[in-house]
């Protein structure tokens, strides 16, 4: 059996242009998994509908920018706006989604979070398989315009993609980097590590795990964008919780949940098992070599275990650190204790 | 379509919900964490059901006006064994590591979706993505008053999640296993202290929730059919049934599973039948908005 697969493995040939697209892929997902680090490594929010949220990125963005539909087809809008603000379009959407989602939930047990956004997606997906005349179904959303495709020559497009997608992905990677690292972010870890001591230090907890949720779905749902406009169609199938919510979650429990770079490791780790191993399709004995789309599921779920067993802090180890700015006393301490 | 009709498949869709569900719920309250591989078990059950049915082909001529013979009986038997073991053994394995070092509730549950995972995984390694069933022969439903109809199938199914609600009833209630259980799932560091083997306990419950697990899953597959990811889509209904009816407690569960079941159907009579997997998810959210305890509380 052959599911349909990201273009990368189908169309590019040859190891650098493997290399390229492999890399454009990794980085989408990287900005998805530092979102989810963000929910779940800083602030504990235990989202498992993060396909959701980049779903819902997807088709906000895809539907603004598409031309009206033709008649094989019945989606809303088309307006063929700038692709730009599809992307906008879709972080917005996304963030709004998780403020939808975050006001009855995050008050909640934190494993009923976990259900509650499960059932998001699920939720999501039937919305956009069985609406008349929304997001033309089953059939999902195709030819979505790609960003600046007028300006470049088909052979040179994929670096301006990788370029673009790395610029978004350190864009995100800096602007985490500062917020997480500023007072918010210490706030956000008190709240992972003990809501209630963050609460009686006067902090309004469940609004600070809401903006963590709220800028977290807004990232992810920016990323769905850029995914759309780097595939160019869409449809609800594609957005199943393996691929766009477990995957993720093996990039942050691989990488080390709780810090930026970790997440980014993450993706790197786990996007070339995923998309590596149906390289390697043909060297494998017939009866893995055919169901190597299985295998590749196999070894997601085998790194949650392991890591989880072995190296439950994950590749990269989150620093013990309240403040950048008393690591140089603390040093001095450490000589005095010696 | 006839609203007591749809009345009658929620009903039996129900049962077979609150069936997984009271397997669900009891591993819930006495190891604390979601188990998300719970719909993953149910799977399992199915497959090794199917290997009895179809690749041993036992007792497979029908009984009566029954679809399947007596090789349902070693089906079940084999399932029960076979999800309860691997249940118990996951446990040892993974669970009883991260529980000795202080591991909390989500890291377990992170822990039970990998397994799921790869339990999915190797099921659709073994039996292909294509869906299956018991027998193919033709059920002929039997016809009640006022036309409405019922498979032999069906009301086999009840009467089987009956059966397994009175001996879980028994279990729980008149053996000294079930009290242990009902202390363990309370507050299990007292039952430690009061001399309770919890380990044990918490083997026995994997053993009791992958045996549940199994035959609800068997139950499903004779109502419709078995594939790779038809537990995993049950997921969300059960954990609703398990949230409207209080965390650890089984009856509670199997109510919700009527409930949740029923909703779903009736729901198809307004709504498009495309928009039912929505349905647990709404009736889930309502109940967590209004009492998060469930409708009975969270004792055993």
């Amino acid at each position: 059996m052959i599911t349909p697969e990201p273009i990368i493995l189908v169309t590019f040939i040859g190891a650098t242009n493997w290399g390229v697209g492999f890399l454009t892929t990794v980085a989408i997902f990287a900005i998805v998994a530092l979102a989810l680090n963000l929910q779940w490594g800083y602030t504990g929010i235990f989202n498992f509908g993060v396909v959701a949220f980049f779903m819902v990125g997807a088709y906000t963005s895809a539907l603004l920018t598409l031309p009206p539909p033709s008649r094989f087809e019945s989606h809303i809008l088309g307006l063929e706006l700038p692709i730009l603000m599809g992307w906008f379009a879709g972080a917005l959407a996304g963030g709004l989604l998780a403020l939808i989602i975050g006001l009855p939930t995050l008050r909640l047990r934190r494993d009923f979070l976990a259900i509650a956004t499960i059932g998001v997606a699920t939720i999501i997906r039937s919305i956009a398989n069985t609406t008349e005349g929304f997001v033309n179904r089953g059939s999902g959303l195709n030819g979505i315009p790609r960003f600046l495709n007028d300006f470049t020559s088909a052979s040179d497009y994929k670096w301006v993609l990788l370029v673009i997608m790395l610029v978004m992905l350190s864009a995100v990677y800096f602007g985490l980097q500062r917020v997480t690292a500023a007072p918010w972010g210490r706030v956000l870890r008190a709240i992972r590590d003990n809501e209630d001591t963050a609460m009686a230090a006067g902090k309004h907890t469940v609004s600070f795990r809401m903006q963590a949720f709220v800028l977290g779905g807004a990232i992810m749902g920016l990323a769905g964008a850029l995914w759309a406009h780097r595939t160019g169609s869409i449809s609800p199938t594609a957005f199943n919780d393996l691929f766009g919510t477990f995957v993720i979650w093996t990039m942050v429990m691989v990488g080390g949940s709780g810090n930026n770079k970790g997440a980014i490791i993450g993706a790197l780790v786990v996007g070339f098992f995923w998309f590596g191993t149906p390289l390697i399709q043909e060297d494998l004995p017939d009866f893995l070599g055919t169901r190597v789309f299985q295998l590749r599921e196999l070894t997601v779920g085998l790194l949650i275990v392991l890591f989880l067993l072995l190296q439950p802090h994950g590749l990269i180890r989150e620093k013990a650190q309240v403040s950048r700015f008393i690591t140089e006393r603390k040093s001095i301490n450490q000589q005095q204790i010696k | 379509m006839d609203i007591l009709q749809l009345l009658i498949i929620g009903i039996i869709v129900g049962s077979i919900i609150g069936l997984g569900a009271m397997g669900l719920t009891l591993s819930y309250g006495v190891m604390k964490f979601a188990n998300f591989a719970h719909g993953d078990f149910m799977t399992l059950g199915m497959f090794l059901a199917y290997i009895v049915i179809s690749d041993l082909g036992w007792g497979t001529s029908p009984i009566g006006n029954f679809s399947f013979g007596f090789g349902l009986i070693p089906a079940i038997i084999l399932a029960i064994f076979g999800v309860g073991c691997f249940a118990i053994v996951t446990d040892h394995f993974v669970h009883r590591h991260l529980r000795m070092r202080g591991s909390g509730i989500i890291t377990m549950a992170i822990a039970s979706l990998g397994i799921g995972i790869m339990l999915r995984a190797i099921i659709q390694m073994v039996w292909g993505p294509t869906a299956f069933r018991f027998s193919t022969g033709i059920n002929t439903a039997l016809t009640l008053p006022g036309d409405l109809k019922i498979k032999p199938d069906q009301i086999f199914i009840c009467a089987i999640t009956l059966l397994c609600t009175i001996g879980l009833y028994i279990l729980l209630y008149r053996t000294k296993l079930g009290k242990a259980m009902r202390a363990t799932s309370d507050n299990s560091e007292l039952a430690s202290i009061a001399g309770i083997n919890t380990d044990r306990i918490r083997m026995a419950t994997w053993g009791i929730s992958g045996g549940l697990t199994a035959i609800a899953g068997i139950m499903l597959a004779i109502q419709s059919q078995l594939r790779f990811d038809t537990g995993f889509t049950f997921l969300l209904p059960m954990f609703a049934a398990v949230i409207l009816g209080g965390i650890g407690n089984p009856w509670g569960a199997l109510l919700g599973g009527l409930i949740v079941g029923i909703t779903q159907e009736l729901a198809t009579e307004w709504i498009n039948p495309g928009f039912k997997p929505g349905v647990p998810f709404v009736l889930l959210i309502a109940m967590l908005l209004f009492r998060p305890r469930g409708i009975f509380g969270s004792s055993i």
